[in-house]
């Protein structure tokens, strides 16, 4: 392992880039000749275009050209698609309406780009951007699910008709009706899961580039699968073939989800790039990322589980409404679907689950993955409803939940996922003993006598990440494999570089990736370097989203790393006349276990360059790849506990103490993990207590700025307690389960429950903002009075 | 158009710029200084942070028309050649920052800070005046324990001298 290898809290390669105001961000990338892209968008929900006049605007100084949805149709661009077929339960394909990338016709959410300006400045683009005139017949919209499905509702596209997108279960409806009639106790709960912003602080932007003599395209853009997005392009929107496209997704700043899809925005600049035979770039600004960046959650469920005399559960029957907005996004098909059902059985045992997903269009922004995608949707109705059904049968949350862990491991959920391991137990006690339960009574009571009200609330989570194995995917109706790819190249002079479909944007893979090669090499970090974000250097790959690069990426890695070693061994084997299976590795060096003889890696790879004496047979070079294919997903789980305290007076929360405690096996970097961790939990802070993006009667986003989204700042999350469990993840050869997400999964339930436990009452949806905390505390106190 | 002269990190500066133009713009587009970041249009991120006059600045708010002859520093300016300074350094150890992307500004907007407060500097304090930067990566745990960590760094620094 040595001081830099695998569990070593080494601080960051790519720190100083940054530190110092040397990263290289998409925007601050120039070219020559450059042009740049002000996107023309709907004012209006819903609205037919009557007419665009586009001559004043290419009237004004520094305009290149004003180019509309018409003229995309025209050139035959391919529309968005939808990378994963979900079906309903009658067995009929989910119900697309097309999505041109700027509207030629018909917009149908506020933000929806109609045309763009390409001038010399962004300035001027923005100005004659302003003189472009389009007229508009506005038509009823609907911006709500309730609004959607509502009968006579408008409708969004001819193609889903009720606008509903498709009507999907999983699941035994009859065992679950089974289980619900012989149930001593049934406990229901109907809950709202919030909108929100992923709101990365880079807003996206492309910098597109054609070259006429080799009909070839460059895109930098701000992406966290640049491989994907060249597929894309080139398979779907007939942007130009693979081999004539280069993507880049340099320096990118924080991702979340939102820079996993391919917009209208990097399309456009690509088409336009050759229209205009410039390069064009266009950058967002934050109120177009909030009115276009692919939003998060926004579902409407109904719960009801049933627990037998004993208290333990015998089915979970959950019916949701989940939003699409306007358009399916790329993978939002999924999202409420097999990345939220799939893990609605949570660490409990549950013979029983029967769950039903209606998605539905309305006339808002689309809506795809955003941190956790589905998992934190499914993990926060399931911790609801357990801390609910623990008031109501009046016991301990913590041992209602425990009585209901699973235990043995390997175990098959009712909604297909197999979990591997886990010792849920295990983190439920360190949680318990970091927050003092014990001590919390006395703690509650002296906040009384101080005017707080107090309150502890419990999350127990579980995962799915690892995303995925590539056969059981296709079996569910993904388009693509979920597969990674690494090349391992030691140069003659013994340095390495790796080049990984993984990208990194904020996670660090530069460090973690080249802590497992030094580490097994026995070599320093600085000695190994990390290429990715570029498909002209790295091989086809699939990208960082859903906590898959340590447990995809890097097994990657690792398979290529042993058939490197294996050479390399056979190698020095041949210089040092030695049999190949004395060789081992250590600090850099090739030695002759029990003797003093060994070779250093420099001289090795030198050998394998030079080729004067390689053993008969052998190809010169010292350089492998792999392709990983995971076996199962991983299973990351862990218990959060919230202690928060109410001012009676304002209804404003505080967080006195949240704990984590999270098994994601193997630590690579625990620094790292721990910064993954803090980055998650105030994700889900904000959600719980912050953010909500809100519309308004006429479809408008009317928070749609960091002045009216409440984003969570450093004096609204307080520092975090953090501690690991560990049980080895046995489907990979690392042992690892991935950390990206769980933070953003599990915060939330824990906040709200410890609203609802120090309010004392249970009606409370996300954000618990001051308002509707004061509100929710009248209503027990009304009670107790009359 | 107007003509501007000042200082940005050391070095004087004369531009010829149209009357709206931004001092971020100015640094950015003018002058190649891409360190200074934009995350918002609503003054409300800190990504934009610089020092004006010695002073936290948001220069996505500040036109360059009003900092004719300041002196400027950019997140570009404060090593000593190889030598960071020492919040740079704090941040780097403490894992203070993961995309990166926030983190000129909240450097700039951290030494203002310890500068006004000194040895002062407590959890609460740091939280409350970091108010202006959004961070959506780190949850600002250890961007807090950074500025904390750089403060006693920088008072010692300040003994040294
Ligand atoms: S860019 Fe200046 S405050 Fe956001
Ligand atoms: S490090 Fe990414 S926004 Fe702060």
């Amino acid at each position: 392992m040595g001081v830099e290898g695998i569990g070593a809290s080494v601080v960051r390669k790519e720190d100083r880039r940054f530190i110092t105001g040397r990263g290289r961000y998409v925007d601050d990338i120039k070219v020559m000749g450059m042009t740049h892209a002000y996107f023309v968008r709907s004012p209006h929900a819903h609205a037919k275009i009557t007419s665009i006049d586009v001559e004043a605007a290419k009237a004004m100084p520094g305009v290149v050209d004003v180019l509309t949805g018409q003229q995309i149709v025209d050139d035959k661009v391919g529309n968005l698609i939808c990378g994963w077929a979900v079906h309903s339960k009658d067995g009929s394909a989910m119900k697309m309406g097309a999505w041109p990338a700027m509207a030629p016709e018909t917009v149908r959410f506020v933000g929806q780009a109609v045309a763009v300006v390409i001038a010399e400045t962004r300035n001027l683009a923005r100005d004659a951007a302003e003189a472009v005139e389009v007229h508009y017949e506005e038509l009823p919209s609907a911006h709500h699910i309730a609004m959607a499905i509502a009968p006579g509702a408008p409708q969004l596209h001819p193609e889903a008709p009720g606008n509903i997108v498709y009507d999907w279960s999983i699941g035994e409806e009859k065992a679950v009706d089974e289980a619900f009639a012989k149930a001593a106790n049934v406990v229901t709960f109907e809950l709202v899961n919030n909108r929100l912003v992923p709101n990365a602080m880079e807003p996206r932007a492309a910098l597109a580039e054609y070259n006429e003599a080799e009909e070839h395209f460059t895109l930098h853009t701000t992406s966290q699968n640049p491989h994907v997005a060249r597929l894309v392009l080139s398979a779907f929107y007939n942007i130009a073939p693979e081999h004539k496209l280069r993507v880049v997704a340099p320096d990118v700043g924080g991702g979340f989800g939102s820079k996993i899809f391919i917009y209208p925005e990097e399309m456009v600049a690509l088409w336009a790039s050759k229209k205009v035979r410039r390069p064009v770039k266009w950058t967002g600004d934050r109120n177009e990322a909030f009115l276009t960046d692919a939003h998060g959650r926004d579902h409407i469920s109904k719960a009801e589980m049933a627990f037998d005399a004993d208290n333990k559960i015998l089915g979970l029957r959950v019916k949701t409404h989940a939003n699409f907005g306007a358009y399916m996004s790329l993978f939002s098909s999924s999202v409420p679907t097999y990345l939220y059902a799939t893990l609605l059985s949570g660490q409990y045992n549950i013979p029983a689950i029967y769950a039903e997903v209606i998605g539905v269009y309305t006339n808002t922004t689309p809506v795809d993955a955003y941190r956790g995608a589905g998992r934190p949707e499914a993990c926060y109705l399931l911790e609801r409803l357990m801390e609910t059904a623990a008031r109501q049968l009046k016991v301990d949350p913590a041992e209602l939940r425990r009585k209901n862990f699973i235990t043995s491991f390997p175990h098959q959920t009712p909604v297909i996922m197999a979990y591997d391991i886990g010792d849920f137990g295990a983190s439920l006690d360190a949680a318990l003993k970091a927050i003092d339960y014990a001590g919390f009574p006395a703690r509650r009571e002296k906040a009384k006598s101080e005017g707080k009200l107090r309150g502890l609330g419990f999350s127990c989570y579980i995962e799915a990440c690892g995303i995925a194995p590539s056969k059981a995917v296709g079996s569910l109706g993904a388009g693509v494999g979920l597969w990674e790819s690494a090349e391992v190249r030691v140069n003659p002079v013994g340095t390495i570089e790796v080049l990984t479909g993984s990208h990194s944007h904020g996670q660090g893979h530069e460090t973690t990736f080249a802590q497992l090669v030094a580490g097994r090499l026995g070599i320093p970090i600085s000695q190994v370097s990390i290429v990715h974000g570029d498909t002209d250097k790295v091989q086809f790959g699939m990208g960082t989203y859903g906590s898959r690069s340590a447990a995809v990426g890097m097994s990657a890695i690792f398979k290529a790393m042993e058939k490197v070693e294996k050479k390399a061994k056979k190698i020095a084997a041949h210089q040092l006349e030695a049999s190949e299976d004395d060789i081992v590795i250590e600090n850099g060096e090739f030695k002759v276990t029990g003797t003093d003889k060994s070779i250093a890696l420099p001289m090795v790879a030198l050998a394998a360059y030079t080729a004067h004496n390689l053993p008969d047979g052998m190809e010169p070079g010292l350089k492998e790849g792999a392709f990983y294919d995971p076996t199962n997903f991983t299973f990351p789980a862990g218990s959060y506990i919230c202690e928060i305290e109410v001012d009676k007076g304002t209804g404003k929360s505080t967080i006195i103490k949240f704990v984590a405690v999270d098994d994601f096996g193997r630590l690579i970097n625990p620094m790292i993990v721990d910064g993954q961790v803090h980055g998650g939990l105030a994700q889900g802070i904000g959600q719980a207590i912050l953010e909500q993006a809100i519309y308004d009667d006429t479809g408008q986003l009317v928070t749609a700025s960091f002045m009216d989204y409440a984003m969570p700042r450093a004096d609204d999350v307080p520092s975090f307690e953090i501690s690991h469990t560990t049980t080895l993840c046995p489907g990979n050869p690392l042992g690892v389960k991935g950390c990206g997400e769980a933070g953003a999964i599990g915060a939330s339930a824990a906040v709200i429950n410890a609203i609802t436990d120090a309010i004392g009452n249970n009606k409370l949806d996300m954000p618990a903002t001051p308002d509707r905390v004061w509100h929710a505390m009248q209503a027990p106190l009304q009670q107790a009075a009359e | 158009m107007a003509n501007v002269q000042l200082t940005v990190n050391g070095k004087a500066v004369s531009a010829d710029v149209e009357d709206r133009t931004l001092l971020v713009q100015l640094l950015r587009d003018h002058l190649g200084l891409t360190g200074t970041h934009v995350g918002c249009d609503t003054s409300q991120c800190g990504a934009c942070i610089v020092h004006i006059d010695g002073r936290a600045v948001k220069s996505c708010t500040t036109l360059v028309g009003q900092v004719d002859g300041a002196n400027i520093t950019t997140i570009e300016g404060i090593s000593k050649g190889d030598e960071l300074h020492p919040m740079q350094a704090a941040f780097r150890d403490n894992h203070g920052l993961q995309c990166g992307y926030c983190t000129p500004g909240m450097i700039m907007s951290a030494i203002d800070i310890v500068n006004r407060y000194g040895a002062d500097l407590d959890e609460d304090t740091v939280r409350h005046e970091l108010e202006g930067n959004i961070c959506r990566c780190t949850g600002y745990h250890n961007i807090v324990k950074s500025v904390l960590d750089a403060a006693s760094r920088m008072k010692l620094s300040i003994a040294a001298e």
